[in-house]
């Protein structure tokens, strides 16, 4: 049978983020699929070298803006890695509450979508009615619907007024009860599960292959959360991490499900420790030592991980960012190939893939004999080899010692 | 014109354009056919091919690799097309101010611009209210 090639994209009405996508078919199955990206860079690592450490903290969480605390989460942790900083208790409290909050409204988000692309329209419009007080709450926290702006080093930048609890708590009841809806639909629902169950499995080889991470991994039995295993402000926390052996887009939707109740529960948790735990809120950080430090943070789509060096000024020298989707988006390979193309697109959007978390650089090539205009990798290593002269007193760095072992 | 003004007043039908923003504003507008907002109860309605729309709703700075497809949907779209700039991003930059792959800030760079929403994200009311007050200015 002949191959036909199917274009999907950069402005698709399916496609919420500009995206390219070579599907190439033949019938009905998809066998081959190349993806373009690049449309999003927009320079983050070469602006934040720009800024000083507080501003930094503002223009990563334009990141992207739906895990607009998971990006500040991590790079706080980086810049706080550098100087061993001390987090108030309060802090950390503040801290989860907004982190698992965001999830919440992260996943239901994914989920009208999700409902979107099947073509089960009634989903997107209930889950995305369910998200709605979720922003409402962001709003009487920290001032903003989308990008809240909490974090500081060395804590938050304002409390959380103890006042609104008794109004949180029905939303988060509500919530519970919705999603034990919802999960309960999915179970019974013919609809929902002649569409997702079985299809694009991913195995939990190709989800240790392709290194997935996030409810993307956990949804194929790879058991790992960064919450759990890095701790931190998490040790303060009861919560089980939620893992699923089918790896189908069923399964990735259940779990996001449980993940939303999970959430509640460790919401509620901070919501109980908010009027016991007073004191300060902000542990003032006035410099930052020459050295370097790494982040990391469970974002609803996986692990995110920021990389920070300091030569002692107020500004970042390297700030390096990984995005979680960066090693998701390649696990289409795996679970795309041999499915019909009307499942296909489900399965894109199954991996809750975040296209402005993941251009983080771009090739510069010239126009007319196609060949890479500079060598990056090479200028790359001078610049690194520059900044390792330049960094005051020439001690080893952890990064040298990994390389000499 | 001014029978088509009349005319496209009653049910205006949008199409939503995300070039390098940082999704927050595409999530905002996608919050507005929501039931919180529900702008069907206005006539106002998102379409899926440019060719059927009457407003484009840009977002982002506009990046060198988007800038071209951009201009091409704008000629794609049948005219009278009205544009507005959702977000900071497409009047000034915002935090992107500084960045070296923004083609488009601010967007009448890259194509005519009828308003500009600002706000970062601005709250769905902003929007509603910025489309209606462009409607307004219709003769």
């Amino acid at each position: 049978m002949s191959k036909c090639r199917i274009p999907l994209g950069p402005f698709h009405p399916l496609l919420e983020e500009a995206e390219f996508f070579d599907i190439k078919v033949e019938g009905e199955k998809v066998v081959d699929i190349e993806m373009e990206t690049g449309w999003m860079h927009r320079g983050h690592e070469k602006i934040s070298e720009t800024r000083s450490y507080t501003q930094s903290i503002f223009l990563v969480e334009r990141i992207c803006g739906i895990c607009s605390t998971s990006h500040p989460f991590a790079a706080t942790h980086a810049m706080e890695d550098i100087d061993n900083v001390e987090i108030p208790e309060r802090a950390q409290y503040i801290r989860i509450f907004i982190g698992e909050m965001e999830r919440i409204h992260s996943h239901l988000l994914w989920l009208g979508l999700a409902g979107h692309f099947i073509g089960y329209d009634t989903l997107w419009m209930w889950t995305w009615k369910y998200r709605e007080p979720v922003l409402q709450i962001f709003e009487k926290v920290s001032g903003n619907r989308n990008h809240y702006a909490m974090f500081r080093v060395g804590g938050v930048s304002r409390d959380f007024d103890n006042a609104l609890i008794p109004e949180i708590h029905p939303v988060l009841d509500m919530l519970e009860k919705k999603m034990l809806m919802i999960a309960g639909a999915a179970k019974d629902d013919p609809v929902l599960r002649s569409r997702l169950k079985g299809v694009g499995v991913l195995t939990k080889e190709d989800a240790i292959n392709y290194c997935a991470n996030g409810p993307t991994a956990r949804a194929s039995g790879v058991d790992i959360d960064v919450r759990r295993d890095d701790g931190l402000e998490y040790n303060l926390i009861n919560f089980d991490v939620i893992v699923l052996p089918n790896g189908d887009v069923y399964d990735k939707l259940v779990l996001r499900v449980l993940e939303i109740i999970e959430s509640v529960k460790i919401a509620r948790q901070c919501l109980d420790a908010f009027p016991k735990i007073g004191g300060d809120y902000l542990n003032k950080v006035k410099h930052i030592s020459p050295g370097e430090g790494i982040g990391r943070y469970e974002a609803p789509r996986g692990e995110v991980f920021h990389y920070i060096r300091s030569d002692g000024s107020n500004r970042p020298l390297r700030h390096k960012i990984r995005a979680p989707s960066f090693s998701n988006i390649p696990t289409y390979k795996a679970s795309c190939l041999g499915i019909p193309l009307a499942d296909a697109l489900i399965t894109l959007a199954a991996v809750d893939p975040c296209y402005c978390c993941t251009e983080r650089s771009i090739r510069v090539v010239d126009k007319n004999n196609k060949k890479l205009e500079h060598n990056l990798l090479t200028m790359s290593r001078e610049k690194t080899a520059n900044i390792k002269k330049a960094v005051a007193g020439s001690e080893k760095t952890p990064i040298d010692r990994i390389f000499e072992d | 014109m001014a029978f088509y003004n009349k005319i496209i007043k009653k049910s205006i039908w949008v199409f939503h354009v995300s070039a390098s923003p940082c999704n927050n504003c595409d999530i905002e507008i996608l919050d507005l056919i929501t039931p919180g907002y529900d702008i069907e109860r206005f006539g106002i309605k998102l379409v899926g091919s440019v060719r059927h729309a009457d407003v484009l709703l840009v977002t982002g700075i506009v990046s060198y690799k988007v800038a071209p497809r951009i201009k091409q949907l704008y000629e794609q779209a049948a005219k009278p097309i009205f544009v507005i700039g959702i977000g900071t991003c497409t009047a000034g930059g915002a935090t992107f101010k500084t960045s070296y792959n923004k083609a488009g800030v601010p967007l009448e760079k890259v194509i005519p611009v009828n308003a500009y929403v600002t706000g970062c994200p601005p709250k769905p009311e902003a929007m509603i209210d910025g489309v209606l007050k462009l409607l307004g200015t219709l003769k």
